[in-house]
């Protein structure tokens, strides 16, 4: 691509991030996470580390919303909450599988190998369930009102949540070793490993999916005209249901991982990390698939500098000015497609 | 027996009217076209046949089976394909996937025979392989789209107004191949805005007027209906 001409096209892009470099230059180490990272650059690497596993399960939530909006042009606000069931149903799993953080690793990890796909099964049931009973039904209606219906959904499933593991965040029991297997030039634990492990298959999956199988091209067709793909022989209803089988599955997935990782489940995971997941998919612009693993890794990377140099209460304000920003200056993301469509 | 019948079929869009009792027949092998203005009701005809939409009252029947009410999906397994109006092609899938698209309830060995055909039918869609169906021109579109509808090998192909929007070359080359493609065994539903090429190719036509059928005949009497003549041959 002529790197003048895209210059030319994104300048406004390009005086925002003149701008935030002039801010840098200015007020030097005064910045928190500027003035932490020129101070000690391996202490910075670390937590950058930190971010991008973080930003992994972020992703996977992203996902979620980005290919439900992809098919239907519509925000499952659901989605978050059906994540955060994800970790409630982690935790059910460890009491119903009575691990303690004594309990040997194999038992553990057999527990686990049980527990994730029945999560996941539960969760894709569920966001498929969702579907059919909040947005079928509201096929033709105007969008606001399948996306009001979406956040009476989340409403409702939040207080699944409160019913099921109560008002309060519960601890589960530390279950991933503390073991340090690298430390130099990043430290990388057990607890990192084992997110990697899950996260990784799961995201190239999903896009191996959609690329090339059978099912993924018509979940595609159906995206990209749904009355067309009918025409092709494609059930469109059956793929819609497919789409929310997968965002539902990523969702619950990154649920358990969560639930592992931050050692608790919250009725109100489902809103923090859902805003993160949204707003990621939203910068890598909604829709794209690689946009929104991207853009979770991105902001991973983002709360995990600014709780450790600034604040992590300033998380939120964080999260929404990007959403904000983004929505401003490139509201299709930054992945946009470019391509044209005429008729 | 007729391969396609409609049966007085009535259709609305919401409270509005669109097909008020509309009854013809497509013998098997034909070419039948469908002619009227905009709005006359035409793609709305294809659109009922395909199951985009539900005729309010009236039969569908294909083949000895009766098929409205059917979803789009059931309609293209009773081998009856469309190439809507406006190409509709998937713009950021490759001509390979959108033909792939047009083959999916299709399980059979035969798959790349039929690629071989719609190449050799429109080799310019074989230059252009890897390449996005949304930077085609609109002419390699509307050859796609077609391409499109022949891979489920349908027994019965809808075409809707292939001629819109193309130079009056690039109309007559397809025409041709849909010629071709009636040759070899394809029967075809054309409606047309462009009368005069429409009813060049066909055996027989309908004249559709605001949702009513108001003359059906063969072709030749048709194109030579004063009627006919002033309102759609420009003479």
């Amino acid at each position: 691509m002529n790197v003048a001409a895209w210059l030319a096209r994104n300048s406004r892009l390009l005086i925002v991030l003149i701008a935030i470099a002039a801010v840098l230059a200015l007020f030097g180490t005064s910045v928190p996470i500027w003035g932490g990272c020129t101070a000690a650059l391996d202490r910075c690497a670390d937590v950058v580390a930190i971010g991008v596993f973080q930003g992994m399960i972020v992703a996977l939530v992203a996902l979620g919303y980005t290919l439900v909006y992809g098919i239907l042009q519509l925000i499952n606000f659901a989605n978050g909450s059906v994540f955060m069931l994800g970790s409630v149903a982690a935790l059910l799993g460890v009491e119903i599988f009575g691990l303690t953080s004594d309990s040997p690793a194999a038992s553990v990890i057999l527990a686990f190998a049980v527990i994730l796909p029945v999560t996941m099964a539960i969760t894709a049931g569920l966001n498929a369930g969702i579907e059919r009973v909040a947005y079928r039904p509201l096929r033709r209606a105007p969008t606001l009102a399948t996306l009001i219906s979406a956040i009476g959904m989340d409403f409702i499933l939040q207080n699944v949540g409160q019913i099921i593991i109560g008002p309060s965040p519960v601890s589960l029991p530390s279950l991933l070793p503390n073991d340090v297997i690298l430390a130099e030039p990043v430290v990388i634990k057990v607890s990192h490993l084992f997110v990697t492990g899950i996260t990784l298959p799961l995201l190239l999956g999903l896009m191996w999916f959609v690329r090339t199988t059978r099912q993924g091209k018509a979940m595609r067709a159906t995206a990209q005209d749904r009355e067309a793909a009918g025409l092709m022989g494609i059930d469109v209803n059956r793929t819609i249901s497919l789409t929310f089988l997968l965002a539902g599955a990523l969702a619950g997935g990154a649920g358990v991982i969560v639930a592992l990782y931050n050692g608790s489940a919250w009725w109100q995971y489902g809103f923090s990390y859902g805003l993160l997941a949204f707003t990621a998919a939203v910068f890598g612009g909604i829709g794209n698939l690689l946009g929104a693993a991207v853009g979770g890794i991105f902001l991973g990377i983002l709360i995990s500098l600014n709780a450790f140099y600034v604040d992590p209460r300033w998380q939120e304000v964080v999260v929404f000015g990007i959403l904000v920003l983004v929505l401003i200056f490139r509201p299709t993301g930054l992945f946009a497609e470019k391509q044209s469509e005429r008729a | 027996m007729a391969l396609l019948e409609l049966r007085d079929v009535h259709a609305f869009y919401g409270n509005i009217h669109a097909l008020k009792g509309v009854s013809l027949t497509v013998d098997r092998d034909e070419i039948v076209t469908l002619i009227g203005s905009n709005g006359a009701g035409k793609s709305t005809t294809l659109k009922t046949i395909s199951g985009l939409l539900r005729p309010r009252t009236g039969e569908i029947w294909f083949d000895g089976d009766r098929i409205d009410g059917l979803r789009p999906d059931e309609v293209v397994a009773r081998k009856i394909t469309q190439a809507p109006e406006g190409r509709r092609i998937f713009p950021r899938m490759s001509v390979t996937e959108n033909l792939e698209m047009g083959a999916f309830q299709r399980r059979d060995k035969g798959l790349a025979d039929d690629y071989e055909r719609v190449f050799t039918l429109f080799p310019r869609l074989s230059e252009r392989r890897g390449q996005a169906g949304g930077t085609l021109s609109g002419g390699e579109q509307q050859m796609l789209a077609i391409a499109r509808a022949l891979m489920a090998r349908p027994a019965l192909l809808l075409l809707d107004e292939p001629s819109m929007g193309l130079a009056p070359i690039l109309v007559e080359q397809i025409f041709d191949i849909v010629k071709d493609i009636n040759t070899q065994g394809t029967t075809v539903l054309l409606v047309e805005q462009n009368a005069l090429m429409a009813l060049g190719l066909a055996s027989r036509g309908y004249i559709l007027q605001t949702g009513e059928i108001v003359l059906a005949d063969v072709s030749e009497r048709l194109a030579d209906n004063p009627d006919v003549k002033k309102a759609y041959l420009g003479g």
